[in-house]
């Protein structure tokens, strides 16, 4: 099993979300975050008083999949995530040792 | 008595207290969200505090007989005397109208200070600062002007309280904000105003109150109120476009706090002037102050001083501003005693050199008195909130409130 993380535009949730779904995912975590990466923050102006804004806002979203489900997940979230510009963001994959699920103590693939 | 006259003055009172909590998001807006809920209640309070000190003393202080030209006796301590009748004999306003008229600019001013020590103050501090400061320092101003005292004898021209209300709390703003000190991390974090759609609201909301402020300034239902109500409009439109101008020149953008705090500016820099000037003239005035007022904010940069929420900037330059331009403008609609009050432009220099005069021995004697104040408050009780309760915010550390629950 393999967690997905999906660092992307706030705006994109929802493409990236309905994208997931077509493959049947059954189950995500959204969180909002803040960070930069390449495209650094942002400039705003108070009264003709400038404020680099280091953080910019994102989304994450953590899905768990099976092994084999992997590169299909990782390539249908970054094309529906795209849009060619700097601060499309991040997407990693991690290992996850075991799954439970709470209400009926089911482990492993199955929990999922 | 009329009863027109009072009605109208009454309605006009109504709308003067309006625009407090009208300040109170104007402000809150304006600081981070940790400070939102300390920010809004040094406008909020000021409505209960200063309106008690006001019927106790402050009144009496403000226009009780002469002593010295300075402040009023003690005649109508707790409002004794302030009856339902006119204050004089043929006067046109109950006397308890013209009394709590002027108790809504009362409470206003020491809320207008406020802006220049969010985020870092100690309410304890505050409380005090603000009770003596009405007592000390506005009650003299609203005398002297107003009461009959130095400042009216010398022929000092201020409709609706360009030196009362926003020079006097500007000076004392540019006090605190020095003595006071920056807050942690001025001119290395970006402290980003937490809520601006909070701040245009407050300032739709000092806009539509400052109507009665300046209208209610005639003191009667008739042209004059008429003038000073358009004069007012006029002057915050003008401004309100010209500081969005220079600021898309300057910096690149249009943006929403630059239209709000440009309308604020040309409300403020009319304020002196909107009983005695012509509507053309309320515009010049108020687009001058839209670019006098935004040079205000810019030297505050370059100085380094700390004044968080630019009361410096907009209410001391912008009424400064208003003070002098009076002089230049005043074109005799008003007339005192059958004398029309002209400026320079219509023949009457001196006026222009009165108004300089009084000027000077506002920001001095605002100043030195709120320098004063300050540091007899910052012995008793201390003024400035401990490093911890700035990082944390003080609506948590000071109130026990935060203003969010998201």
């Amino acid at each position: 099993m393999k967690k997905v993380e999906i660092i992307t535009r706030t705006f994109k949730l929802d493409e990236v979300k309905e994208a997931l779904s077509d493959l049947d995912i059954k189950g995500m975590t959204v969180t909002e975050v803040k960070g930069f990466g390449r495209q650094g923050g942002h400039k705003e102006v108070y009264r003709g008083a400038e404020y680099q804004v280091d953080f910019v806002s994102k989304v994450k979203i953590e899905v768990v999949v099976q092994d084999d489900m992997v590169g299909q997940v990782v390539d249908v979230a970054a094309k529906a995530a795209k849009t060619g510009q700097v601060g499309d963001g991040k997407i990693f994959v991690i290992p996850v040792e075991e799954v439970v699920r709470i209400r009926t103590g089911e482990t492993g693939d199955g929990a999922i | 008595m009329n009863p027109v006259d009072n009605a109208f003055i009454l309605i006009c009172a109504a709308l003067v207290l309006f625009m407090t909590p009208g300040l109170a998001l104007f402000y809150g807006g304006l600081v981070r969200s940790k400070n939102v809920l300390s920010t809004v209640m040094h406008s909020v309070f000021m409505m209960g505090l200063v309106s008690v000190l006001w019927a106790l003393v402050g009144y009496s202080l403000s226009f009780g007989s002469d002593i010295g030209g300075v402040i009023g006796g003690l005649d109508y301590l707790f409002l004794s005397g302030v009856g339902m009748g006119p204050a004089q004999e043929g006067g046109n306003l109950s006397h308890l109208t013209f009394m709590i008229f002027q108790c809504m600019f009362a409470v206003i001013t020491p809320a207008l200070i406020s802006g220049a020590y969010a985020e870092r103050i100690k309410f304890s501090g505050f409380v005090l600062f603000s009770s003596l400061w009405l007592l000390v320092v506005y009650a003299p101003m609203c005398h002297m002007v107003w009461g009959g005292g130095l400042l009216g004898q010398m022929g000092a021209l201020d409709f609706a309280g360009g030196a009362v209300v926003h020079m006097s709390s500007g000076a004392a703003a540019l006090a605190c904000a020095l003595l006071l000190g920056k807050r942690r991390g001025f001119g290395k974090e970006a402290f980003i105003p937490h809520n601006l759609p909070m701040t245009a609201l407050g300032a739709g909301m000092l806009w539509f109150g400052w109507f009665g402020f300046n209208a209610g300034s005639a003191l009667a239902a008739d042209g004059i109120a008429a003038n000073a109500f358009v004069t007012t409009h006029m002057a915050a439109a003008a401004a309100c476009v010209v500081w969005v101008v220079v600021e898309w020149l300057h910096s690149g953008r249009p943006t929403t706090l630059g239209a709000a705090s440009g309308a604020l500016a040309g409300l403020v820099a009319i304020t002196p002037a909107a009983g005695f000037v012509d509507p053309w003239a309320s515009l010049v005035i108020g687009g001058l102050a839209g670019v006098i007022c935004f040079g205000g904010i810019m030297l505050k940069n370059k100085l380094g001083y700390d004044d968080a929420l630019d009361v410096v900037g907009i209410h001391g330059v912008g009424g400064t501003w208003g003070a002098l331009a009076t002089g230049l403008f005043a074109s005799g609609i008003v007339e005192f005693d059958g004398v029309p009050q002209l400026g320079l432009f219509y023949g009457n220099p001196n006026q222009l050199w009165i108004q300089f005069v009084s000027v000077v021995i506002t920001w001095a004697f605002c100043f030195i008195a709120s320098v004063v104040l300050f540091k007899i408050v910052d012995a008793v009780v201390g003024m400035r909130a401990t490093d911890e309760e700035e990082m944390k915010g003080l609506d948590n550390t000071l109130h026990s409130e935060t203003g969010y629950q998201l």
